[in-house]
């Protein structure tokens, strides 16, 4: 049984313009010690959908349904108190900004022992000692003095280490990053990276790596997920998604990446918006920007089918038939370090 | 942290002289003659030139300024009054402790008030009680605090017979005959601190609940959720920490301004405190009295000012003081 199984999940907001159907029929799931990537752009329900898992939503506004399966648990069906006996201890979330993520009065020390002590019932001192542990596994220089500072005393990167230390502390089984590195810069982010998988080889834990940056993907992902419009249109183990894409969408946000060896003009894009999720495209929602698009694709949704001939898990949400997929996949690929490996 | 404070005392000293310089030439600009005034009805010229020398007004404005200050960083003297030459220390010395009483009592009773109602609004936006809180602070703003004394007066005190209507009692040496010790004291400042904190209980009301919706917004406090953190927690240690910290210092300087009168509220309940004072003094174009109570209260502010500033480095360590 995976760890975490997530079916036709679902979260709408009530909005004063209407329901925004942020997530509209989710399914996938995470296996022990192994690395899921959820990919897509802004608004396409990714950061939603670990919110809605974790129960961090705004109860007063958000209507969930579907199935969260935390060990066999429903988290969906949980109660308040039930999900804060998880949250921070089986399953531990970091998010996108770490300037703002860490509480600016109290010392990064003391963030990180009510994180422990919220869960454990140990003494002062010793969570204390285990901040410090954590602290130095993230690779904080003078961790002794550094615990009793403030969160502005250090940098972006440093802080984020620092959040990364706090979902740690209490050996979570799980841990969803949501965009850990986007607001920081390149060298930084190879860090974080490099420093999260190295952990994950450490404590085992499983990590839900939300992100847009299919470079990021690629560098820590066992399994992809690539979301558009609050819908699932690919998923796969990365390499089948990297060597053999098959979605327009995908195909797309490959072919917006910068080659190293061709020299281009300009980077292709995907023409049109995101589409609006209080009245969402009829049929397939990608039709509007598709360039290979069909009159049944405005009509009826695809299923989330088996791509033939993959080698293990490889579904995609599309009518059009095998072979121009695999043609347009080819295409899609050509350039790209999946060609070169 | 030394330096600060030098600089800080320095700015003060210089902020202090620009309030009094400006005060003492505004009121030498005011057409009237404090010495005929003084020589009582009457006079002849001769007497109003014994008058105007004994006050020390033939002299020019500069050498009335320069004596004014030696005297009070001198001798500690703000001088005597020209009404009833009564020494402008003791009149202050009498005057100061009934406002103090006024506004300290006041500002735990408004924020006793505020903090409550401010985070509740704002932790159920636009429930009944939001709006119900909202309707307060619009009628708490608006409403002048002359018609709600006089209207608290009229129920609570005339019609009801609940409190005392006018009149201070002492807490430690009431004059013979009248109310003193502490219970009549509070007795009879219940109305005065109902009229005086209505409007700062909006002001704050608004700002809490402002400062809060703001707060819960914030990233960090997302963070301590995802910790697994009880909202008790959640309320106490991440948002009221960071939203109360701007209603401290504000805090701070209103009661700082207040100090220097609470006028509307003391001349509804003719309490002797330091804004009645000054307001009589005004109409008796007595200086001195006046003069006294703005160094005072330039004072009290400085000090407030500077307590407040050393005050937010103590509590958000983001501030170092430059």
């Amino acid at each position: 049984m995976a760890l975490l199984e997530v079916n036709e999940l679902k979260t709408y907001f009530r909005t004063d313009d209407g329901i925004v159907k942020a997530v509209d029929g989710v399914t996938f799931s995470v296996e022990k010690g192994k690395t899921l990537g959820i990919v897509g752009e802004s608004g396409s329900g990714k950061s939603v959908t670990c919110l809605t898992i974790m129960g961090l939503n705004n109860r007063k506004v958000a209507i969930s349904s579907g199935q969260a399966l935390w060990k066999g648990n429903d988290l969906i069906q949980m109660s308040p108190k039930e999900l804060r006996d998880i949250r921070g201890n089986e399953i531990a979330m970091i998010f996108q900004d770490p300037m703002t993520s860490l509480n600016p009065v109290h010392k990064v020390g003391q963030q990180l022992t009510e994180a422990i002590l919220l869960h454990q019932d140990i003494t002062k001192s010793a969570a204390r000692a285990r901040s410090l542990e954590l602290l130095k596994a993230v690779g904080i220089p003078r961790a002794e003095t550094r615990i009793d500072d403030y969160p502005h005393q250090f940098s972006g990167g440093m802080r984020q280490r620092v959040m990364i230390a706090m979902a740690l502390v209490n050996n979570p089984d799980l841990l969803i990053a949501d965009e850990p590195t986007t607001a920081l810069d390149v060298t930084t982010q190879a860090q974080i990276l490099d420093l999260m998988k190295r952990l994950q080889d450490e404590f085992g834990s499983a990590i839900i790596m939300i992100t847009h940056d299919l470079g990021v993907v690629a560098e820590v992902a066992d399994d992809v997920v690539v979301m558009y419009a609050a819908r699932v249109q690919e998923e796969g183990e990365v390499r089948n998604l990297f060597q053999r894409p098959n979605h327009p969408y995908t195909w797309g946000l490959l072919g917006s990446l910068p080659r190293l060896h061709h020299e281009v003009d300009r980077l292709t894009q995907i023409h049109g918006q995101p589409p609006s999720l209080l009245f969402p495209p009829q049929g397939c929602r990608f039709h509007p920007r598709c360039s290979f698009v069909m009159p049944i694709c405005s009509q009826t949704e695809p299923g989330l089918d088996p791509v033939t001939g993959a080698q293990g898990v490889h579904r995609v949400r599309c009518h059009l038939d095998q072979d121009t997929r695999d043609r347009e996949s080819a295409k899609a690929v050509e350039g790209t370090l999946a060609e070169v490996s | 942290m030394t330096r600060y404070l030098i600089r800080r005392i320095l700015w003060a000293i210089l902020l202090f002289f620009a309030v009094t310089v400006v005060s003492y030439i505004l009121f030498f600009i005011i057409p009237s003659d404090p010495a005929k005034q003084f020589a009582g009805k009457g006079a002849n010229a001769e007497t109003i030139a014994a008058a105007k020398h004994y006050l020390g007004l033939d002299r020019p404005i500069y050498i009335q300024y320069f004596n004014f200050v030696k005297r009070i960083v001198v001798h500690q003297d703000l001088g005597h009054s020209w009404y009833n030459r009564e020494s402008v220390n003791h009149i202050i010395a009498d005057a100061a402790p009934v406002t103090a009483s006024l506004v300290i009592g006041g500002a735990i009773f408004w924020m006793l008030l505020a903090v409550p109602i401010g985070v509740l609004s704002a932790l159920r936006p636009r429930s009944l009680l939001d709006r119900g809180a909202m309707t307060f602070v619009l009628i708490g703003i608006s409403a002048h605090p002359i018609w709600i004394g006089l209207i608290f007066a009229y129920l609570f005190g005339y019609r009801w017979h609940l409190t005392p209507i006018t009149n201070y009692a002492d807490f430690f040496n009431p004059p013979p005959g009248q109310p003193g010790g502490p219970v009549q004291w509070a007795y009879h400042l219940i109305l005065p601190w109902m009229t005086f904190m209505i409007l700062f209980a909006a002001l704050y009301v608004r700002m809490i609940r402002a400062n809060v919706i703001e707060t819960m917004n914030e990233d960090y406090v997302r963070t301590a959720r995802a910790k697994g953190a009880p909202e008790s927690i959640v309320l106490r240690s991440h948002v009221l920490r960071n939203a109360m910290l701007p209603v401290v210092t504000m805090l701070g300087m209103d009661i700082g301004l207040a100090l220097g009168g609470a006028i509307f509220t003391e001349t509804v309940y003719s309490l002797p405190g330091l804004g009645r004072t000054s307001v009589q003094a005004l109409n008796n174009y007595d200086i001195p009295t006046v003069m006294g109570v703005i160094v005072f209260a330039t004072i009290i502010i400085i000090v407030f000012n500077l307590v407040v500033d050393l005050l937010y480095a103590v509590i958000d360590p983001r501030i170092r003081l430059a």
